[in-house]
């Protein structure tokens, strides 16, 4: 399956994503892809659905190896990803795939504890992160939500130009 | 097409922003980046928009719409070159301490001097006490100790990397 990541101002990106069937084979063969694009992607962290173009509530993530790492849970795919709980805050700087040109500073909480089924099995997975694998895991939802980082900017003066460096 | 960078300063009020847009969205103007904010008070904006007009149309048309509220509005044309890459990193630079003159000159001064590019900076006096705020792109860590010891206020500087998500 041939993925193409989706860039703002693509509508699917603004589009509140409806539950993804886990045991849809479907859904499995588009996680399976989702998780061969992120592996094939220098320094991506994590893919949701709607960034290549698909609105189900479905996103693949693996901080394996990323800076600032405390918590790690390896490769986390979720079908149907729910926000139990968060605690904490800080204010760090996002981009995003879907967002080539632009970061932005972006207030998270610290910790989270998140619910979803895995694709195949249907099974129920939690998990528990911090630090960066936290926010990392509020970017991927808020994605499910039509959210883009540029919804979360703490200020009107907290947006920037991304690099182009030599 | 032709690109232009705006400037209108003056008292603030409700509906600015709007004045101005409306008149160059009347020119068939394309409005790019734009920074607006207020400085003691005063409405402080910047723009760059391109449009097919020559610079006296556009100056006309801003000067009508701000008249009313009296801001005083500069026009001039700009190449719309795409910025040259960075050299460097981005870093967050803050200042902070008693105000005094020469505050902003001798931070910047440093940073010139390591070859830093300040790229975004607010200053914010407040009663006694004076904040800068700066995004510096900076090809060197920086060490500003010295500098706020001279100065006499309290300096920090860190890497703004992103997190790419």
């Amino acid at each position: 399956m041939d993925l193409d990541v989706r860039h703002a101002p693509d509508p699917v990106l603004s589009t509140v994503c409806p539950p993804a069937d886990p045991r849809s084979p479907a859904v499995l063969a588009l996680a399976e892809a989702m998780v061969d694009l992120m592996q094939a992607s220098p320094g991506c962290v994590g893919i949701a659905a709607p960034q290549v173009g698909h609105a189900l509530s479905l996103f693949v993530l693996d901080v394996t190896g990323a800076r600032r790492v405390e918590s790690c849970a390896g490769l986390v795919v979720l079908c149907s990803p729910v926000l139990v709980s968060c605690s904490g805050r800080d204010v760090r700087r996002e981009g995003c795939l879907s967002v080539p040109d632009l970061t932005g500073d972006v207030p998270r909480s610290t910790a989270v504890v998140v619910r979803g089924l895995v694709p195949g099995s249907g099974e129920e997975r939690v998990v528990e992160a911090d630090a960066f694998e936290a926010r990392a895991f509020q970017h991927e939802l808020d994605h499910l939500q039509g959210l883009l980082f540029l919804d979360r900017v703490a200020g009107a003066h907290a947006l920037f130009a991304r690099k182009r460096y030599l | 097409m032709t690109t232009y960078a705006v400037t209108a300063v003056g008292p603030d009020a409700p509906g600015e922003v709007a004045a101005l847009a409306e008149a160059l969205e009347a020119l068939g103007a394309n409005l790019e980046d734009a920074s607006m904010t207020r400085l003691r008070g005063h409405f402080a904006m910047t723009l760059v928009a391109s449009l097919d007009a020559p610079l006296s149309a556009v100056q006309s048309a801003l000067e009508s719409a701000a008249a009313a509220s009296g801001l005083h509005v500069s026009v001039w044309s700009v190449d719309d070159d795409a910025p040259p890459p960075t050299v460097g990193r981005p870093w967050r630079v803050t200042l902070h301490g008693a105000d005094r003159p020469g505050l902003v000159a001798g931070l910047a001064r440093e940073l010139a001097s390591v070859g830093a590019n300040i790229t975004d900076l607010s200053c914010r006096l407040v009663g006694e006490l004076y904040v800068m705020t700066l995004e510096v792109d900076t090809a060197r860590p920086l060490e500003l100790s010295r500098v706020a010891e001279r100065l006499g206020v309290s300096v920090h500087a860190e890497p703004a990397d992103e997190d790419v998500l």
